[in-house]
């Protein structure tokens, strides 16, 4: 139950200012497109963040990334359902590589959450008046600071309002504690092995006579 | 070898995820908030999204647990044109034979099976591992993709993964999962002429939402899912995950059991009976709960095809993009953003509209039946002028099927590709692209910004309705042609 990895993903308190994405339903293929899916490693993908959204003008503001004034924060907050679509992990990998440590959402997909949460990308699900505050607050004021506190379940918004958050439990205690969960399914061996003497293994894929 | 017949043991009626669930969980929480441990009985693997689960192996010096439980096969980068053999994609495009090189070495080294470039069964993973009898009910399967929820349409569990997870499954055949929640999607009345599995799904996607299942699993259930056959099915539960659920499924039947009998992984004889027996138990019980319902009425349906950004926003194809007046105020920056990215107005039709390319394939739309539906509207006519088409089937042994009954002369004679099978326009990782700005109709399952090519615009729709385009030149409605 306890092995703990020393290169684990950790988080416990980001504060950071806030770019805002304010649109709805971000599906994976915008956070990385798929030509930058060629690659065999899960560094450098920053590089293809939101590539076909960069240089674009979206209501007359440049594409957030591509604002100076949100050059430094290392927090995205977003639109309902993001990271939809495929479950690319790269999307994760991606956002991290380029700098953010959270994603603030009303609602996140569920592969997404999964993946970035393995990751050390912390998901935050706040209700939809907080994010909008949020939002609109970074447009206003964008150096404007939140602080997400993973241990407490806390985030704490520019104007000092304490919203608490709900985490997974388990990759809670993987980021706070750095457990690790490949270790923790390999400590369970013994239990696979009396659930694989049980449940006789139907057939063998290697029978296909495939290479 | 066994299918073992089991009772639930607690005389509640059970839906079909839980008697899977149940099944294969092979530790339950040790305590409030930990995950379970699920047992995974089929792991499929593809080119893009392992190779950092095997580097991760090799880091840590782990072996594969279980290579006869994994099938690998090339599909998403492989090209498609009969042209391009593996050393002319090494010139064309060395990183994607630099990861199908790589495929093909941890494959070896770990002694996966692996359906490469020239194996007559290789083609997209959604559609091999039913076609070879892989996709068994009652399993636990998973991939590194989000469309494993098409194996569902066996009465498996079946849902996509990260690259972080397969490398769990590669190293311990499991995974740590928290327990999702159950959804009913039950479907009463029969499918009109011209409206089918694609139809349907997209009209569940839309009365439900893009984010309508997540955190379920949906189980598709009533007459008008149990009418259909089972590449319908698969259609369905394919596009699960287009309304956020993570899988979908079907509770197993005659239907399914016919299919699967004499496929090269179904066991015979003695063993067919037993796992027979076994797989008919699996179906939900009477009187099962489920923790949402939704209830459809699929007589009115239809032929459909989406206008937007996302698969939620199908539409009849004799129908009109919705009024802005019919968007909520907060959704209508999505709206009028979609709308500018499209190219389309507030309240326009979309029929009549002049396509540039259409797409049949993907693990949506690319089986037998699929091609013999588009076959069918292009006997005897031509690709309009200006419309490039392209057929691409979803294996190697489709394609085989659908030459042997004289489908590709059908295709080639209209003036439309006939194409090596794999993922193609699909994602467009391989050179099947659109240029930007040109408008495709598609059998795929994702209309998002550019997925079939940076600045392309994407409409679904059915194999039907696609071929129908195809001879028109613009969105039409297929039962004109019918
Ligand atoms: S056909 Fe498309 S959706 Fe299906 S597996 Fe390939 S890329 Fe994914």
């Amino acid at each position: 139950m306890t092995r703990h990895d020393s290169t684990a993903p950790r988080f416990t308190v980001l504060e950071s200012s806030v770019a805002p994405l304010p649109f709805d339903h971000v599906d994976t293929d915008q956070i990385i497109p798929a030509q930058f899916l060629k690659t065999t490693v899960r560094e450098g993908l920053g590089r293809g963040l939101f590539d076909s959204w960069r240089g674009q003008t979206h209501g007359g503001e440049p594409f957030v990334l591509d604002d100076p004034r949100f050059e430094s924060a290392q927090i995205l907050v977003a639109g309902e359902n993001f990271g939809c679509g495929s479950s690319r992990e790269h999307a994760p990998w991606a956002l991290l590589d380029y700098g953010f440590r959270a994603v603030v959402s009303t609602r996140f997909a569920d592969i997404f959450r999964s993946n970035a949460l393995r990751n050390g990308l912390l998901t935050v699900q706040v209700p939809g008046s907080v994010q909008e505050g949020l939002m609109s607050r970074a447009f206003e004021s964008p150096g404007a600071l939140v602080r997400i506190d993973l241990e407490r379940q806390v985030l704490t918004t520019p104007w000092g309002e304490e919203v608490e958050f709900e985490v997974d439990a388990f990759a809670r205690r993987c980021l706070l504690e750095g457990l690790d969960p490949m270790g923790y399914l390999l400590a369970h061996q013994p239990q696979i092995e009396e659930w694989e003497a049980a449940n006789p293994q139907p057939f063998d894929t290697r029978e296909c006579g495939a290479a | 070898m066994g299918y073992p017949v089991t009772s639930n043991g607690t005389g509640q009626p059970q839906t079909l995820f839980e008697k899977i669930w149940r099944r294969h969980e092979v530790v339950a929480p040790e305590e409030p908030g930990l995950p379970s441990i699920l047992y995974v009985d089929l792991h499929l693997v593809h080119e893009v999204t392992s190779p950092q689960a095997f580097a991760e192996l090799e880091q840590r010096s782990l072996s594969v647990r279980r290579p006869g439980r994994t099938l690998a096969t090339m599909d998403h980068s492989t090209p498609t044109d009969p042209e391009v053999g593996w050393e002319r994609l090494r010139v064309l495009d060395p990183a994607a034979a630099g990861q199908l090189d790589q495929l093909v070495e941890s494959c070896w080294r770990h002694g996966v099976p692996l359906l490469a470039l020239g194996d007559s069964r290789r083609g997209i993973v959604h559609v091999v591992g039913p076609e070879l009898g892989a996709t068994q009910p009652g399993s636990v399967i998973v991939c590194g993709d989000s469309h494993t929820s098409t194996h569902g349409a066996f009465g498996a569990l079946a849902f996509g993964i990260g690259t972080t997870e397969v490398g769990h499954v590669l190293a311990t055949q499991c995974l740590l999962q928290r327990k999702p929640k159950t959804m009913e999607v039950h479907v009463r009345g029969s499918l009109a002429d011209g409206v089918g599995a694609k139809d349907l799904i997209l009209g569940i996607i839309a009365a439900i939402g893009v984010d309508g299942g997540t955190g379920h699993v949906i189980e598709y259930t009533g007459e008008t899912v149990r009418s259909l056959d089972m590449e319908g099915r698969m259609t369905v539960c394919n596009m699960s995950i287009e309304a956020g659920a993570r899988a979908g499924m079907i509770s197993p039947d005659d239907v399914t059991l016919s299919y699967l009998r004499d496929r090269p992984f179904v066991p015979t004889g003695s063993e067919w009976t037993r796992a027979e027996a076994d797989w008919r138990s699996l179906a939900t019980d009477d009187g099962a709960s489920f923790d949402r319902r939704v209830e459809l009425e699929a007589s009115s349906l239809e032929p459909m095809i989406t206008w937007g950004v996302h698969p939620g926003t199908a539409v009849p194809v004799s129908g009109r993009i919705p009024q802005l007046e019919d968007v909520a105020t907060p959704q209508r920056p999505n709206f009028e953003k979609a709308l500018r990215y499209m190219g389309f107005q507030a309240g326009e039709e979309l029929r009549g509209r002049q396509v540039d390319v259409v797409f049949v394939g993907s693990c949506t739309n690319s089986r037998l039946s699929d091609l013999e539906t588009a076959a069918q509207v292009m006997e005897g006519r031509r690709v309009a002028p200006g419309v490039r088409m392209l057929v691409v089937p979803g294996s190697q042994q489709v394609k085989a099927a659908a030459e042997a009954e004289g489908l590709d002369q059908v295709f080639l004679a209209a003036g439309a590709e006939w194409r090596e099978a794999g993922c193609s326009m699909c994602l467009a990782m391989n050179d099947d692209r659109l240029r930007p700005g040109q408008l495709a109709v598609s059998t795929s399952n994702r209309n998002f910004e550019g997925r079939q090519g940076p600045g392309g615009r994407t409409l679904l729709a059915s194999p039907l309705t696609a071929a129908a385009a195809a001879v028109a030149g613009h969105v039409t409605d297929p039962r004109e042609l019918m």
